[in-house]
C-alpha cells in the first residue's frame, strides 16, 4: 500500500477497537514470567552452554599477549574465542568499533574473549582466568578538551547537515536589543534497561539461529551476516519480547556475535548475556554535548535570530549527538542557523539513545528559551506562543501537517496552575521546601519507514498478525491486535499476533518513536489486502464489503469470517510505504512539560513534586499504552535532568560508575503523580493510522521543564546536567 | 565467583576457630554485600562459615536499661523493634534511611558494620585500589571522587564507610562484643572499632583474624531529640553523599555523627562542646582537618547546612 496522499475515512476511523485504552494483551504472560527472554529459551535448543565475556581492562591499546592455559584448564571450560580463533569477524555498518577487541583495543571493555562452559558458574569463574597482556596507547577521554578539534560530520539520515543558514544569523544576532548567549552542557548517559544485552546461539549445519534481545530484526540479520560473513538466508533471528532497548538494541552487539561464534566453535548452543557493568561500558551510551545557543529578540518577544551550535564525541568514524536539530523547526525567525561538530573521543561507542539529539538538545534549547523569556520580562508560555511557526522556518512554504503547540502549552497551563507561579524566584515556599515551577515545549519529529505484515484468516475465524516488528515493553502487541481487529471488523480477543521472528515480514522495527505508526499501518495495509482476498474468493465486490461483528457483508449477502476462511485458510500480505508526503509537509509531534519541584532550603536537594505532559501527537490508537510511554519517558527525563550521568574517569578512558549502585536512575520516590493529557487530533498526512509517534516525545523537554523550575524555586541557573545539590549549595542563600 | 566451600559452624566459638585456622575463609550471614563482591571476585573467600541460626538472633534489654541487639538481628526487625522505635530513635531512622527493602530484610547488624566501601574503583577489578590490591595505588584520588572522603583519608586510599546503621550506633556509643578464635569474648567501643586507611586501608576494623561480632549494646537511653539526616541525589535507595545523625538534649547539648565524609563513621567528641554555639561551629571543629577534592568539597557547606536546619528543627 503506497501511501501518497492524505488518508480519507478508512475502517480505522471506526473506533471500535482502536483508540481504547486496552491493557497489554501480552500482560498476564509478563506478570506471570511466562513470556520468555532471550536468556530464557530453555527449551528450544538442546545442550545449551554458557558464554562470559571478558571486556578490555584498557581504553585504547593492543593486546600484546594472551594466556589461556589456566582458564583452558578450569572446570567445565569447553572453549574460548579470542580473536586469534574467531576466524576474522568483520564489521556491520551499524558498529563503529569491532564486537570482538584484538589485536586493537578499541574502547574499555570492549570484549576480549568469550568463555564457554557448561554452566554460567563456571564460565564467569574461568573468564576471570584468562590472561590478558596490554600495551596501553594514549587516548582522548575528555569532550571539553577536544571540543577544539572537532570536524563537521558528514550528512546522515538522520543527522541532516552539519551546517544550515538561513537569512543572515551574525548581522542579526549583533543587532537584536535583547540577546542570549549561554554555554549548556548534557553529560553521558546510559541505557540501562532492565534486560541486559543477550543472546542465545544455535547452529544446525550453515543455519544459525539467533534468539537475541534487539529492536530491528532485520538490521540484526543483515548486521549478523555482515560480521559472520555468511549468506542473510543463513540467519534466524527472534525477538518476541524484550525488556527494554531505548536505542541500545538497535543494533546487534557482543553478546550476539560470540554467542554465534561461540555455539560454532563450541558446537553447542551457546547463551551469552551482559553483565551490568558491560552495559555500561561495553555498549553504546548516548553521548554527553556542549552546546552553545545564541537568540536575539525584538523588545516584544519576537526572535529575529536563533543559533544553536552543538559538539559530542565519538571513536572514530562514529556519529554525532544532533542536538541542535529541533532548533531548525521549534520556533520562528527570520535568521537562524545551526553547526554540529564532532570530535574524536576514545571512550565506547556513542549511539542513539531515547530521542537522540533532540533529547538532550531539548535540555538546553528550552532552557534558553526560559532565560530568554525572564530577559524579555515576558511569561515563558507567552514568549513561545509569540514564536510559534506554522510553516518550517527554513521554507515557508512547507506547512507543518498538524502543530498544536500553543494548544497543548496553553491547556496545560491552566491544568496545571501555571498563573500561580511566580515570575520572580525563590519566592514560594512551603515549609522546608523551595518551591518552583517549570514549563518546556516537547517537540520530536514523527519518522515514517516501510513497514510490512502478513494477515491470515483460519477456518476458526481468528486472524493471525505476523510481522517481525517488535515490541520492547511499548505495546506493540496490543496496537498491532487492535489495529487488525478494527480492520478485520472482529473483537481483540479473534486476533492472535506473532512478532519478533526474521522470517515474518520486514517491520519498520522499534526505535525512534516510529514503531506505532508505521509498524501498524503496515498491518493494516495486510488487513485490507485480506479483505480483499477475502472478498475476492466469496465473490464480491471488495468496494462495497463491510467487515463487521466477524462477518462479511455484501448488500443482503452475510458471511461469517470463520465461513468464509474455507478448510485452507486465506492470508495476505503488504506493506505500508510513503510517497513525498513528508516533503511537503513537515511531519513533528509537540507537546508541553510542566513541572512543580522543592528545592530543601537547607541541603539543597532537589524533589519533583507534580508532572504534566499534554501531547499532540495525531490519533492516540491506544490511550493506555501511550500514556504508559510517555510517564515512562518523563520519569527518564527526571534521571537526565538530576542524576544520571556516566562520569568519564578522563585519565583511564571509562565510565567510572558502571553498576546501577553508581549510575542513579529515579526510583519510586523520586516520582510524584504524573499527569499525561493526549489533544484529541488526528493527522491525516502522516498515515492511514492517522497516528504520529509519542514514545520519544515525552522525554524531549522534561529536562528542561524541571531544571526551569529549579531555577524559579531557588534563583539558581545551573546549565550543566545533571542538576544535582552540589551545583546549587554555595549559591542558597543562609538559614535565617 | 571462584568455587568455595561451605559449612554451618555449631556455635559462635567454632566458627571464629574455623575462620582464624582455615586461610581464605568468611563468615557469611545476610550475605547483601559479601555476595555481590565474589562475584566480581572482589572478595575470593575459599571457604564459607554460616553463621546464621548460631544464637544471636534476639533483642534484649540489659541490666542497666540499655539494648542488646544479637549480631544476626536483620536490619527490618531492629528498624520496628518497639524499644528501639522509643529509645533510640536515631537508629531505627538510620535504619529506615538504608538500602531498600529486601536488603533491609535480609542484612544483619553485624554485617552492616561490616560492610565494604562502596567506591567504583575498589569495584572494578581493572582500576588500582590499595584496599582492594594492597600497593596498586588509589583510583579515586585524581579521579571521580564526588562521594569520597573528606576527613581522615590518606595518600593511600579516600574511600567512605556506606553504612547508615554505624553512624547511629556511634552516635549512640554502641559497644560490640565479639567472640575470637580461642572462645574468649570481649567489648570493644564503636569508636575504636573502625580504622582509618593510612598505609593498609584493606585493614578496615580492629577485627583479629576469626573474630566474631556476637551482639551490639547500647547504653541505656539517653532522651533528647534524635534525627537521622540522610542526604543524597534522589529521594531514596543511594548510599549517602553525607549523613547526620544528632542527638540533642534540652540544655542544647548533643552529640553529633557523620556519614559519608571518613572512611568510617565521624564523630568527633570534643567538637560536640560547639552544639550550642551552632551549626557553623560545630561543623568547623568536626572538619577542621577537612582535606576535600574539587569534585567533594560541597560536602563541607552540606554538612554545615544539614545540622543547621536539624538544629533548628530540634528548636522547633
Amino acid at each position: 500500500m503506497l501511501f501518497d496522499k492524505p488518508a480519507t475515512t478508512n475502517p480505522i476511523d471506526q473506533l471500535k477497537v482502536v483508540g481504547k485504552p486496552t491493557a497489554r494483551i501480552d500482560g498476564p504472560l509478563k506478570t506471570t514470567g511466562t513470556a520468555p527472554y532471550a536468556y530464557e529459551h530453555h527449551e528450544v535448543a538442546g545442550n545449551q552452554a554458557y558464554g562470559f565475556i571478558v571486556g578490555a581492562a584498557i581504553a585504547k591499546g593492543r593486546i600484546a599477549g594472551l594466556d589461556l592455559r589456566e582458564a583452558e584448564a578450569a572446570p567445565g571450560v569447553i572453549a574460548i574465542i579470542t580473536h586469534e580463533n574467531a576466524g576474522g569477524l568483520g564489521k556491520s555498518g551499524s558498529n563503529t568499533a569491532r564486537l570482538l577487541a584484538g589485536p586493537e583495543v578499541e574502547h574499555y571493555d570492549q570484549a576480549v574473549a568469550l568463555v564457554v562452559a557448561e554452566t554460567f558458574e563456571e564460565a564467569r569463574a574461568a573468564a576471570a582466568l584468562v590472561r590478558v597482556d596490554y600495551i596501553r596507547s594514549d587516548g582522548r577521554f575528555d569532550l571539553a578538551t577536544a571540543k577544539d578539534g572537532a570536524e563537521k560530520p558528514p550528512e546522515s539520515a538522520f543527522g541532516g547537515p552539519s551546517d544550515t543558514q538561513f537569512g543572515n544569523f551574525g548581522e542579526a544576532f549583533a543587532q537584536a536589543p535583547v540577546t542570549l548567549d549561554a554555554i549548556y552542557t548534557t553529560p553521558d548517559q546510559s541505557h540501562v534497561m532492565m534486560e541486559p544485552h543477550a543472546s542465545m546461539a544455535a547452529w544446525e549445519g550453515d543455519q544459525l539461529t539467533l534468539w537475541t534481545s534487539n529492536q530491528m530484526i532485520a538490521w540484526a540479520v543483515r548486521d549478523m551476516a555482515k560480521t559472520l560473513g555468511i549468506g542473510t538466508d543463513k540467519i534466524r533471528v527472534i525477538s518476541p519480547y524484550i525488556g527494554g532497548g531505548f536505542g541500545s538494541k538497535l543494533w546487534i552487539r557482543s553478546d550476539a556475535v560470540l554467542a554465534a561464534v561461540g555455539a560454532r566453535i563450541a558446537r553447542r548452543s551457546v547463551k551469552v548475556a551482559l553483565t551490568r557493568p558491560q552495559s555500561i561500558n561495553n555498549t553504546t551510551h548516548r553521548p554527553a554535548t556542549i552546546q552553545r545557543i545564541r537568540i536575539g529578540a525584538t523588545e516584544n518577544g519576537k526572535i529575529t535570530a536563533i543559533g544553536h551550535e552543538g559538539w559530542s564525541g565519538d571513536l572514530p568514524g562514529g556519529g554525532p549527538e544532533t542536538a541542535v536539530n529541533q532548533t531548525r523547526l521549534l520556533y520562528a525567525g527570520a535568521n537562524r542557523m545551526t553547526a554540529t561538530r564532532l570530535a574524536v573521543l576514545d571512550l565506547p561507542e556513542g549511539n542513539a539513545m531515547r530521542a537522540p539529539g533532540e533529547a538532550p538538545g531539548m535540555m538546553a534549547l528550552e532552557v534558553a528559551m526560559d532565560e530568554m523569556a525572564e530577559k524579555l520580562g515576558i511569561d515563558p508560555i507567552k514568549f513561545r506562543v509569540l514564536n510559534d511557526t506554522q510553516v518550517d522556518p527554513e521554507n515557508p512554504a512547507r506547512p507543518f501537517s498538524q502543530r498544536r503547540l500553543i494548544t497543548c502549552l496553553e491547556t496545560g497551563a491552566d491544568r496545571f496552575g501555571w498563573s500561580k507561579r511566580s515570575a520572580k524566584p525563590g519566592i514560594m515556599r512551603d515549609g522546608r521546601w523551595l518551591v518552583g515551577m517549570g514549563v518546556a515545549a516537547a517537540f520530536r519529529n514523527n519518522l515514517l519507514g516501510k513497514s510490512g505484515a502478513r494477515a491470515t484468516l483460519d477456518r476458526d475465524g481468528l486472524i493471525t498478525i505476523e510481522t517481525d516488528m517488535t515490541d520492547i515493553g511499548t505495546g506493540s502487541y496490543t496496537i498491532i491486535a487492535q489495529t487488525a481487529a478494527e480492520t478485520m471488523g472482529v473483537s481483540l480477543e479473534r486476533v492472535k499476533v506473532r512478532l519478533g521472528d526474521s522470517r515474518f515480514p520486514v517491520s519498520c522495527g522499534s526505535g525512534g518513536q516510529w514503531g506505532a505508526n508505521n509498524s501498524t499501518s503496515g498491518v493494516y495495509a495486510a488487513c485490507m489486502k485480506l479483505r480483499d482476498v477475502i472478498s475476492q474468493n466469496l465473490g464480491f465486490n471488495s468496494a462495497d464489503t463491510e467487515f463487521v461483528d466477524g462477518k462479511v457483508r455484501s448488500g443482503n449477502r452475510v458471511v461469517a469470517l470463520a465461513e468464509a476462511a474455507g478448510d485452507a485458510g486465506l492470508s495476505a500480505e503488504d506493506h505500508i510505504e510513503y510517497g513525498n508526503l513528508d516533503q511537503q509537509y513537515q511531519q513533528s509531534t509537540f507537546g508541553a512539560h510542566f513541572v512543580e519541584v522543592g528545592v530543601d532550603a537547607a541541603t539543597a536537594e532537589i524533589r519533583v513534586r507534580r508532572m504534566l505532559a499534554v501531547c499532540a501527537a495525531g490519533r492516540i490508537i491506544n490511550p493506555k499504552s501511550a500514556r504508559s510511554q510517555v510517564i515512562g519517558a518523563m520519569t527518564m527525563g527526571v534521571g537526565a535532568a538530576l542524576m544520571e550521568e556516566a562520569v568519564v574517569d578522563k585519565r583511564f578512558g571509562f565510565f567510572v560508575n558502571h553498576d546501577l549502585a553508581g549510575y542513579e536512575v529515579p526510583v519510586h520516590a523520586d516520582i510524584p503523580h504524573q499527569d499525561v493529557i493526549f489533544l484529541d487530533e488526528t493527522d491525516p498526512i502522516s498515515s492511514p493510522m492517522k497516528a504520529k509517534g509519542v514514545g520519544e516525545l515525552g522525554i524531549c523537554g522534561v529536562g528542561a521543564a524541571i531544571a526551569n523550575a529549579v531555577y524559579n524555586a531557588c534563583g539558581v541557573r545551573v546549565r550543566e546536567y545533571p542538576i544535582t545539590l552540589d551545583k546549587l549549595i554555595d549559591k542558597l542563600p543562609a538559614l535565617v | 565467583m571462584k568455587a568455595f566451600s561451605y559449612e554451618r559452624a555449631g556455635s559462635p566459638a567454632e566458627a571464629a576457630a574455623i575462620v582464624a585456622r582455615t586461610p581464605g575463609a568468611r563468615f557469611i550471614a545476610g550475605g547483601t554485600n559479601l555476595l555481590d563482591l565474589m562475584k566480581l571476585q572482589i572478595e575470593t573467600p575459599g571457604h564459607l562459615v554460616d553463621i546464621n541460626g548460631l544464637g544471636f538472633e534476639n533483642i534484649e534489654d540489659t541490666s542497666d536499661g540499655g539494648l542488646r541487639i544479637g549480631a544476626l538481628v536483620r536490619n527490618t526487625d531492629l528498624a520496628a523493634h518497639p524499644r528501639v522505635r522509643k529509645d533510640y530513635g536515631l537508629l531505627s531512622r538510620a535504619l529506615l534511611a538504608g538500602a531498600s527493602g529486601q536488603l533491609r530484610n535480609k542484612a544483619t547488624t553485624g554485617g552492616n558494620l561490616l560492610q565494604r566501601t562502596r567506591c567504583p574503583y575498589f569495584y572494578d577489578p581493572n582500576q588500582p585500589c590499595n584496599k582492594r590490591r594492597p600497593g596498586s595505588g588509589c583510583g579515586a584520588i585524581g579521579g571521580f571522587s564526588r562521594n569520597h572522603a573528606i576527613v581522615g583519608a590518606s595518600d593511600a586510599c579516600i574511600a567512605t564507610h556506606p553504612s547508615d546503621m554505624a553512624v547511629a550506633m556511634r552516635a549512640l556509643d554502641a559497644t560490640i562484643e565479639t567472640v575470637r578464635s580461642d572462645g574468649s569474648k570481649r567489648d570493644i567501643s564503636i569508636a575504636d572499632f573502625y580504622r582509618l586507611p593510612g598505609n593498609t586501608p584493606e585493614i578496615e576494623t580492629v577485627l583479629e583474624p576469626g573474630e566474631l561480632i556476637t551482639a551490639v549494646t547500647l547504653s541505656r537511653p539517653m532522651g533528647g531529640q534524635q534525627f537521622y539526616h540522610k542526604i543524597r541525589d534522589r529521594a531514596s535507595y543511594a548510599f549517602a553523599l553525607i549523613s547526620v545523625g544528632v542527638i540533642i538534649q534540652p540544655d542544647g547539648s548533643g552529640r553529633v555523627a557523620l556519614g559519608g565524609v571518613a572512611h568510617k563513621p565521624w564523630r568527633i567528641e570534643t567538637a560536640e562542646a560547639q552544639l550550642p554555639r551552632g551549626a557553623k561551629a560545630t561543623a568547623s571543629a568536626l572538619l577542621a582537618d577537612a582535606t576535600p577534592t574539587l569534585e567533594n568539597a560541597f560536602k563541607l557547606p552540606l554538612v554545615e547546612r544539614t545540622l543547621d536546619a536539624i538544629l533548628m528543627q530540634a528548636k522547633g
